[in-house]
């Protein structure tokens, strides 16, 4: 016996090893056909590689002013052209990206760990739901931007608080949809299994809901990503949002409002890159739907 | 090996082969009916005193249609539903009485196998660790021995070991109903309660899983409660039924008993409404009028008055006693009074 | 007239394209119905007996579904008429109930309103003697009070009840066909036989042809006359149902009618298994379907796949070895293959 547990436990760990295999081979084909999903990676791989590259190759910094060269047209020197302090518009947008992104992006991972806490286990604890719902039903009543504006006028005008505003006004949209999809899972037949077992409410939660809220959590926290993105740009926009000079997609938009008609690039730059943004996020979010959900065959179109 | 001593050493000696492993007496459970604003507007009667026995390798059949209790009996005694009143007595120890941390040590010895082979595995979960999920629980051996053990169940239920990695998912009814078997087995029980297990099932699969049970029955020394709708599938599965009618047991003999001698008339009427595949076997029906009324209002006297062939004036107003009519065959009928 | 069928399937092979491919869900089915007559149609899931209803109704998605063979509904080719010439058969000449009476009624309208609008739009009837119609239907399935009940609404009555209502609905335009798909499947067994009566009653008084699939070998002995036992998309075996239940020949039908636990076989006893599951559809073994489970199933079985043979007594059956089988099995009254 005591032989034969080694044997038996190497034959296995080989067999997992060739069962996870042929999954990850069947997630990288479902991947590639899945042409939606496949299009908004590549658009979001792009913006990355230009967030983080473009500051290295352009030849200026984002703060850098030249009063000689103000409002010039794209050239083979300034690629985007420069603004009205002669910033070159190339590495401002490109350091845009930078906050612009990094903000949807902490406002995708706080709003997704927050909302999931909240919506399993106002899931799980009925009186707990009475409370929490009626919390997130007062926030989801303010408008997304007023109430983003008015966190901002209490805190500040700061890249951190911006994260912060955005992650409140969007927690109860994500702690809802994780809510409804565990409230089902919990009138599953395992889960009475599960407690048959005597199995405790943290494993029941964690172990068991969890894994089932997961997919349409991701899909959620993608568009988050997309309106932090949006939300980010109006704050700044507006001008309670990350501070001037440091640029961000937003302020950058603000400050080409006034030139509009006689420098086009200060507001389609930037307006591209949010409209690209946005777009392969969304993009992605739909794929990664049709990708994860079960019940559509969609996935394995050849 | 430490396993199989954690898993035997505290199972109490039974003292007494003939006393019961599981007594209950005078089962109830009340649903409560509230309106939107929380006020109470009533109850759903959905179990009303049930009293029964369940021996050491024997198997008790619960029978009745829809909304009988049947499946509110089996979940009470396992505690998955708070019962309202009654007493439930494993191997002397009175369950009821325990808090829920108290239990947990008894959870072990009392497995459930559901109906829906479909939903009663996590899909995300690989079956492999949905058999050694339940002997984490009860922190039972190593994680070695655990996986050891499931490879083992899983070879004894009839699944391929190197299907150990594979989700639920994968695999037809049958066969997760037999994961769902091994599952319930991985903790060495002493009591099952099988709720409706072959129903959502296809006939030629139907027998293979009946078999499988059999089977265990003997080499776990396992006690069933046999909850089914299917009087032919209790039949062969159950040495002794109990027939319940909305919330009541209304007769319980033993098997074979039951079916030759039947007493209450809708024990009657159940037999003759089942279709019987052999043509040569056909027999005038007691087919009975109207439907099931209502839990939430049980008609006075005997619940099955309203719609009984034999209805008689005290039936309306005078609830009958369950008695003994012969050697363990009980029957509360007006008629055999 | 007379010697032109209710309804005769010829052939008929539905195919669906999916992604996995082409999946053949049913392969060569041929029966036929006579009027007054009750022809069960047996399997497990995946036999393809819910298909052969829908295509009969033509009820699947015509974009990703082919038919080939014939269906003659008193003479004609259902499969070439127009789908506007089948909205006229629908519901008026051959009408389907189904398993699940909860899901096939809509909640929002009464049960009244529900059967005389198939009565209004098949019937050209006003409203008030559709109403009139509807009671009159809700009586003979044998609802009590069916004047209080037209104007409850589905979710008021009981899981019997709304069967009935389902049939009621069915029947409200006296239909020459009744397909009932698993009729009492999801209901209690003194119910199902409350409904069984009602539908043996009505096919009395209406002369309907009645196809009715189920699983349930106890419903075909109860209310069929003739059988056809269907295995992976192909009728396996054919005959009138006393044959059926005495002398079974398919090695299929036999394990089935074996490895059911009845209320009066010998209960000491294990029960008979057939081995294996179901293929899936797209995986159908080459030779003959049953072959992977059959216990006499020799290279022939395997490799070649039989044909529904008629025998003298009008029995149909599909497989290479049925009169050894029965040899060997000691029945002695061999029926031969008629030539």
């Amino acid at each position: 016996m005591e032989v034969a547990k080694p044997i038996q436990q190497n034959r296995l760990a080989a067999l997992e090893k060739d069962i996870k295999k042929e999954r990850r081979q069947l997630a990288v084909k479902r991947f590639f056909s899945n042409k939606t999903v496949l299009a908004g990676s590549i658009m979001l791989i792009f913006l990355t590689l230009f967030a983080f590259i473009g500051p290295l190759i352009s030849q200026f910094t984002p703060l850098q002013i030249d009063p000689a060269n103000r409002l010039a047209k794209p050239s083979s020197e300034h690629w985007f052209g420069t603004d009205n302090f002669g910033r070159d518009l190339f590495s401002r947008v490109a350091h845009g990206a930078q906050v612009s992104m990094g903000v949807g992006l902490s406002v995708a991972v706080l709003t997704a760990v927050i909302g999931m806490v909240i919506g399993l286990y106002a899931a799980y604890y009925s009186t707990l739901d009475h409370i929490l719902m009626r919390v997130s039903d007062a926030l989801m009543a303010f408008p997304d931007i007023l109430l983003a504006i008015a966190i901002m006028a209490v805190l500040g005008p700061q890249p951190v608080n911006v994260v912060i505003a955005v992650t409140l006004a969007k927690i109860p949209v994500v702690a809802r949809i994780v809510r409804s999809s565990a409230l089902v899972i919990k009138e599953q037949t395992y889960i009475e299994a599960m407690r048959a077992q005597g199995a405790s409410s943290w494993r029941i939660i964690w172990r068991h809901i969890l894994p089932n809220t997961v997919s349409p959590l991701i899909v959620q926290v993608t568009y988050v990503f997309a309106i932090a993105i949006i939300l980010e740009a109006a704050l700044s926009f507006l001008g309670a949002g990350v501070p001037a000079p440091d640029p961000s997609w937003g302020n950058i938009l603000y400050d080409g409002k006034i030139v509009i008609y006689n420098a086009w690039w200060m507001t389609v730059f930037p307006g591209a890159f949010i409209v690209m943004a946005v777009l392969a996020l969304n993009l992605f979010g739909d794929g990664l739907r049709d990708l994860l959900d079960p019940h559509s065959n969609k996935a394995l179109k050849e | 090996m430490l396993l199989q001593q954690q898993l035997d050493g505290d199972k109490p000696e039974q003292k007494d082969s003939c006393a019961p492993l599981l007594q209950v007496r005078n089962l109830k459970k009340y649903f409560p009916i509230t309106s939107p604003f929380g006020r109470l507007k009533g109850h759903v009667k959905a179990v009303e005193s049930v009293n029964f026995d369940l021996y050491e390798k024997g198997t008790l059949g619960l029978v009745g249609e829809s909304g009988c209790g049947k499946s509110t009996t089996g979940r009470s005694i396992l505690r998955l539903i708070e019962p309202t009143e009654g007493s439930v007595n494993y191997r002397g120890k009175e369950l009821l009485q325990l808090n829920q941390s108290e239990f947990k040590g008894f959870r072990k010895d009392m497995q459930m196998v559901f109906q829906d082979p479909h939903s009663s595995l996590n899909p995300k979960k690989r079956i492999g660790e949905l058999i050694e999920e339940p002997m984490e629980i009860h922190k039972i051996g190593t994680k070695a021995e655990r996986m050891e053990r499931a490879m083992d169940l899983l070879k004894r239920t009839g699944i391929r070991e190197d299907q150990y990695f594979r989700f639920p998912h994968e695999f037809s009814g049958g066969q997760r109903q037999r994961i769902g078997i091994a599952r319930a087995l991985a903790v060495d029980p002493s009591i099952i309660v099988l709720d409706e297990p072959v129903s959502a099932l296809d006939v030629s699969i139907q027998s293979q899983v009946l078999n499988l049970l059999e089977e265990i029955q003997d080499e776990f020394k396992l006690a069933y409660l046999f909850i089914s709708h299917d009087l032919s599938v209790v039949r062969h599965t159950a040495d002794e039924i109990g027939v319940m009618y909305l919330g009541h047991m209304v007769e319980k003999a033993p098997t074979d008993d039951l079916f030759a001698n039947p007493l209450h008339p809708y024990t009657k009427a159940l037999l003759s409404a089942i279709p019987i595949p052999d043509r040569k076997q056909r027999r005038e029906r007691i087919i009975i009028k109207g439907d099931v009324p209502s839990p939430i209002d049980p008609p006075t006297g005997c619940v099955f008055h309203t719609r009984c062939p034999f209805v008689m004036d005290q039936c309306k107003t005078i609830k009958p006693e369950m008695l003994q009519q012969s050697d363990g065959h009980q029957v509360a009928c007006h008629l055999y009074n | 007239m007379e010697d032109c069928p209710l309804l005769e399937v010829k052939e008929l092979r539905t195919r669906f394209s999916s992604e996995k491919g082409t999946i053949t869900a049913v392969d060569g089915v041929t029966f036929r119905v006579d009027h007054g007559e009750t022809l069960g149609v047996v399997g497990e899931s995946g036999c393809g007996k819910s298909v052969t209803a829908e295509s009969i109704m033509r009820l699947l998605n015509e974009k990703s579904t082919r038919y080939d063979g014939e269906i003659n509904f008193k003479g004609r080719n259902l499969l070439s008429l127009p789908e506007k010439k089948m909205l006229d058969i629908r519901g008026n000449e051959i009408s389907m109930i189904f398993q699940d009476a909860m899901t096939s009624l809509n909640p929002v309208f009464t049960i009244g309103d529900q059967i005389a609008e198939s009565i209004i739009v098949h019937q050209n009837l006003g409203k008030r003697e559709a109403m009139e119609k509807a009671v009159e239907m809700l009586r003979l399935t044998g609802i009590p009070s069916p004047e209080k009940r037209v104007h409850e609404y589905p979710h008021e009555i009981s899981g019997g009840m709304r069967q009935r209502v389902m049939i009621a609905m069915a029947l409200s335009c006296k239909p020459s066909l009744l397909i009932a798909d698993e009729p009492t499947t999801a209901l209690d067994v003194t119910i199902q036989a409350q409904i069984l009566e009602v539908i043996n009653d009505l096919k009395e008084e209406l002369n309907m042809g009645v196809m009715m699939i189920t699983h349930d070998l106890g419903v075909v002995a109860e209310v069929c006359t003739r059988v056809a036992v269907m295995y992976l998309g192909q009728v396996i075996e054919e005959s009138d149902v006393d044959t059926l239940f005495d002398s079974p020949r398919h090695p299929y039908t036999r394990g089935l009618l074996k490895s059911i636990p009845t209320i009066t076989g010998d209960r000491s006893q294990k029960l008979h298994t057939i081995q294996g599951v179901v293929p899936a559809l797209d995986n159908i073994p080459k030779g003959c379907r049953f072959a992977p489970r059959c216990p006499y199933a020799t290279d022939q079985c395997i490799s070649e796949s039989p044909l529904l043979e008629a025998l003298e007594n009008g029995q149909k059956i599909r497989c290479w070895h049925h009169e050894e089988i029965m040899k060997r099995e000691g029945v002695t009254d061999v029926i031969t293959t008629a030539t």
